[in-house]
């Protein structure tokens, strides 16, 4: 029973790391860029609800709602400032223009929330639903964060595969040249990428702050590096494999704790990622690329 | 952007012309980054301090700075140097451990005086002659823990979580681990978390529990605490808690549900509910000033410049004195003298540096301290 | 190409190659008159060894990221190792060894070894990836480093060296000292960098550096990095040379760390986190990839600058961001770029 419940605290982990990891896939997926900010928009994410709920009593959806235009406007601003300008530049450079963008963030909402650490209110309250005579306790927000994992990838994968402006998204992950070619506004299909990462940041932010509810302006930092690892698990650009990458990733941890040593965990966690990737180098669910010789 | 040109330059302005013939103090703490709660937080205490006591109108009067170290040996140095620059005479070391390790190593050797606020770690003082803590010793917390656990029989069987990656609570951990066995005290669990891995305590608290403990002991900070607490109570386990001073702080997080502190055990030498003139006029002022009920970090802020104030005064020191010639007298009087401050009464130095002072064993009832003795 | 343009080619990279070694050695020397004349801060003093171990951090990275062309998130892990055996070493010799700057080299020495052989049991899995996936794995390896010596004990007495995983178990004799303390690392480091020695790293860093891309292995990496298919097909051992890019860059790191760690009198293993890793990134980026030079600068500017905008206390972090951002628009955004190409006349020259 114990093994179960490790278990269940594995996924409530993972399904947090699911949840971010959805955003970085899906940035990478089409625009190819690793976006380090995006741990520091499910930090504004959080704040905003934050003061939706514990300040002016919103509604919580309400609340979620507030942050997810907050932080699309936030992507877009951020896309058309930093990364629009850097389209032609090495990925590199647009690597550290996100870092750069990540102090930027942080270092705002220090000056504007202070350093002091505030207990988020969750969401839906700290129930549990209870299983075999209360054996087992899977959370009220563990469940809601695995269904939100679920509609999110269902309603992004048709997104990407049914509509039209998911097909151009396709595209341009394929060719920016020939998608170009072909008449699609690569620019406006790459904000629009960040825009919807962004939105999604902000559940993850609600999310993330329910589940374990302290927030400082470092709160999406470190999250925000495991998250990505998670993404690279299970293949990075793959939105199946972001969720599968998240839950392994948490379960991974959590087991790690439990039966080998909680003070080698990170180390066993990124060791398992190694091999995982050496034994398949895209991932879990990512496709090898043919080279073209 | 202009704005924020404006704001510095005011600030500069201000810090710069307001004081005619004033000590120089100087002080480096996490003021940005993931540590910046403590910074922050002793910075502001000693803000207070110094106006006050030159609001006062007496001989001592004060300019302080804080520079920021976030949290960083590399970047104390930094700071301590851009103290120096500006000419510290006296120091406030550094907030937080490893940083006031590597600006304390600085302190001695450019004969600059330094009495920390926080930096709690043995290796902060040790083998230097003009550094000095105003917060108890990471070795001495941890016997005091044990001892009073045992004392007040609190319980047998304990459990530990720390922190694998801060010197703090490894400091508390090993020396309470190592008294614990002669007190009778069993340490029937060990788990550890570090930065990154720091928001699910499942596994810890499983643990603890299969294995029996009726008391887990928690030499942390107040922000990890918090989530164990919370964690503990949606499993539906209800140990007694026990903290130190890093500890203290926990009540006035924004938005915390204080009920899950209920019962809470904690040693700490500052108490923002206590009756006492001195501590409530503190209060008052930092929450008027800050918004925020201060925390151990800025009591200790605050009494470090009472306590210097206190020393130059007796020493009959005046600001025209060069940083050596004070750290002489500074020596000479902190091991002599007795300080009163917010942090505790009938506080002396020893000889290396380190301060005793009766931590005070607190309970928290209804969401407020009450002694425990 | 013809003979003559590859001629030419060489005779810019060589004047590039003196360009370098003319700027680090006029800038020590500025450096050493002004800091002996006292025209210097303390702040300034004290930031000139750490800038010295950037400086090696960028180039050797440089190798890596800018020649190899492969990315590197973890490189702060190596400097690590160097940082906690080169300690270790001086440590030990503390007694045998009196004079300080051989004890200096020594544990360089002794910290590019190590960081080596940690560069080279990390290359064997790593190499045989590539792209993001290849940095990701640098980033775990980066982690791993670091959790392994949070956990890591080692104490010496009459009897020897003892050391011990996860508890500190080494039983020290009488008179023994625990040197590596676990999440507590090294208090009490004896402060023995100096800035001389920082300069002749640099130097050193340089010659090795330029002298591998200039000879066959790196005209080897550069056609890897440009084409790894075809380069395979002319019979390049790629994995060969790969290692040895990545080794080197290793040791190099190792040895930075060392520098690094005894200009403190104490380290731990966070200060090598994710975070040093991304900052070292930035100056190679920054510099440009593959241009020593530009590292070099930029490592110099980017520990400075923070520095200097300490006057706007609480804004100072926000300011290093916006600068860092407006950095990499203006140096990698093609319209600029073109713009400032204009208003440099050299640039146009060599662009020719």
């Amino acid at each position: 029973m114990i093994f179960l419940n490790f278990f269940i605290s594995g996924i409530s982990l993972g399904s947090i790391y699911a949840i971010i990891a959805l955003g970085y896939t899906m940035v990478y997926g089409i625009a190819k860029m690793l976006n380090f900010a995006h741990g520091d928009v499910i930090m504004i994410g959080a704040y905003v609800c934050f003061y939706a709920f514990a300040r002016y009593h919103l509604n919580p959806f309400l609340g979620v709602a507030a942050a997810m235009l907050i932080c699309t406007l936030l992507g877009i601003i951020v896309e058309r400032l930093a990364y629009k300008p850097l389209r032609q530049a090495p990925s590199l450079a647009v690597l550290i223009t996100a870092i750069g963008m990540s102090y930027f963030l942080q270092n705002t909402a220090l000056l504007m929330w202070s350093s002091n650490p505030k207990v988020f209110p969750s969401i839906i309250g700290r129930g549990s639903f209870r299983l075999f005579d209360g054996a087992l306790s899977v959370s009220h927000i563990t469940a809601l964060t695995i269904g939100v994992c679920l509609v999110i990838m269902i309603v992004l994968s048709l997104f990407i595969s049914k509509t039209k402006m998911g097909k151009a998204m396709r595209a341009c992950s394929e060719d920016k040249g020939a998608a170009q070619l072909m008449g699609i506004n690569v620019n406006a299909t790459i904000s629009m990428t960040f825009a919807i990462g962004s939105g999604l940041a902000a559940v993850a932010g609600a999310l993330l702050c329910s589940a374990y509810p302290t927030l400082m302006p470092t709160t999406g930092a470190l999250p925000g590096i495991k998250a990505f690892t998670a993404a690279v698990f299970g293949g990075i650009g793959s939105i199946p494999g972001a969720f599968l990458g998240g839950l392994m990733l948490g379960v991974i941890e959590i087991f790690a704790k439990a039966y080998i040593s909680s003070q080698l965990s990170d180390a066993v966690v990124f060791g398992v990622l190694i091999i995982v990737l050496l034994v398949k180098p895209a991932g879990l669910l990512g496709k090898m690329t043919q080279e073209k010789v | 952007m202009k704005k924020v040109l404006i704001c510095a330059l005011l600030v500069l302005a201000m810090s710069a012309s307001a004081f005619g013939a004033a000590f120089k103090i100087g002080g480096t703490g996490p003021l940005t980054g993931g540590a910046a709660i403590y910074g922050n937080a002793a910075k502001n205490g000693a803000e207070i301090a110094v106006e006050e006591i030159n609001a006062m109108g007496g001989d001592v009067k004060f300019e302080l700075r804080y520079e920021d170290d976030t949290h960083d040996a590399e970047k104390a140095v930094n700071a301590y140097n851009a103290l120096k620059d500006w000419g510290m005479q006296i120091s406030l070391s550094s907030v937080t451990s490893k940083p006031a390790e590597a600006t304390s190593a600085e302190n001695f050797a450019d004969r600059i005086f330094a009495l920390t606020p926080s930096a709690s770690s043995a290796a902060v003082t040790e083998g230097k002659d003009n550094v000095f803590q105003m917060c108890f010793v990471d070795p001495n917390q941890g016997s005091a823990s044990a001892q009073y656990i045992a004392e007040k029989k609190l319980a047998k069987k304990i459990a530990i979580i720390w922190k694998n990656d801060d010197v703090y609570s490894k400091g508390i951990r090993d020396t309470f681990v190592e008294k614990a066995p002669s007190l009778g005290l069993e340490i029937v669990s060990e788990t550890t978390f570090a930065d990154g891995n720091d928001n699910d305590f499942s596994v810890q608290l499983t643990e603890a529990q299969t294995n029996g403990a009726e008391l887990v002991f928690l030499p942390m900070y107040y922000q990890p605490a918090s989530l164990i607490l919370a964690q503990a109570q949606a499993m539906g386990y209800a140990p007694k808690w026990f903290g130190v001073d890093g500890m203290d702080g926990i009540l006035t997080m924004e938005g915390f549900d204080k009920s899950l502190a209920e019962g809470v055990i904690l040693l700490t030498p500052f108490n923002a509910d206590a009756k006492d003139e001195r501590t409530q006029n503190f209060v008052k002022k930092y929450q008027a000033k800050f918004g925020e009920i201060p925390n151990q970090f800025a009591a200790d802020g605050y009494d470090c410049v009472y306590a210097y104030c206190q020393a130059l005064t007796q020493a009959k020191a005046t600001p025209d004195m060069d940083a050596k010639t004070l750290c002489g007298k500074m020596i000479e009087q902190f091991t002599t003298m007795t300080f009163n401050g917010v942090t505790g009464e009938n506080v002396k130095w020893s000889k290396n540096g380190e301060v005793t002072k009766d931590p005070k064993g607190m309970v928290i009832k209804n969401g407020a301290y009450v002694g425990l003795d | 190409m013809t003979m003559r343009r590859l001629i030419n080619l060489k005779r810019v990279q060589a004047r590039r190659i003196y360009l370098t070694y003319a700027v680090v050695i006029a800038a020590y020397i500025i450096c050493t008159v002004m800091s002996s004349t006292n025209i210097l801060s303390s702040s300034m003093r004290g930031m000139l060894v750490p800038i010295c171990a950037y400086m090696v951090m960028a180039v050797s990275l440089n190798l890596v990221v800018g020649i190899l062309g492969e990315l590197s998130l973890g490189h702060a892990g190596f400097m690590s190792v160097g940082a906690f055996s080169g300690v270790a070493a001086a440590i030990l010799m503390q007694n045998v060894i009196p004079f300080a700057p051989v004890r200096l080299a020594l544990a360089m020495i002794v910290a590019a070894i190590f960081a080596a052989a940690a560069g080279f049991l990390i290359g064997i899995p790593v190499l045989r990836l590539k792209g993001d996936y290849l940095a990701i794995v640098t980033l775990a390896f980066g982690e791993i480093i670091k959790s392994i010596l949070n956990n890591f004990y080692l104490g010496f007495d009459s009897q020897g060296l003892h050391f011990s995983m996860l508890r500190d178990t080494t039983r020290l004799l009488e008179g023994g000292k625990l040197i590596i303390r676990g999440p507590m690392g090294i208090s009490g480091i004896q402060k023995i960098s100096t800035f001389p020695a920082g300069f002749i790293l640099v130097m050193l860093s340089l010659i090795i550096v330029f002298h591998l891309v200039i000879s066959r292995p790196g005209r080897a990496f550069m056609a890897i990095r440009d084409d790894r298919i075809a380069s395979e097909s002319i019979g390049l051992d790629i994995t060969k040379y790969k290692m040895m890019a990545f080794v080197t860059s290793a040791a190099l790191a190792g040895a930075a760390g060392a520098l690094f760690a005894m200009n403190y009198s104490t380290i731990v293993a966070n200060k090598f986190d994710f975070n040093t890793s991304i900052l070292i990134l930035v100056f190679v980026v920054l510099g440009g990839q593959g241009n020593m030079l530009g590292g070099i600068i930029a490592a110099a500017v980017l520990t400075i600058l923070p520095e200097k905008l300490r006057e706007f206390s609480e804004y100072r972090m926000l300011l290093y961001a916006i600068i860092l951002i407006v950095m990499m628009l203006a140096t990698n955004n093609a319209e600029i770029k073109y713009f400032l190409s204009r208003l440099n006349p050299f640039k146009k020259k060599e662009a020719e």
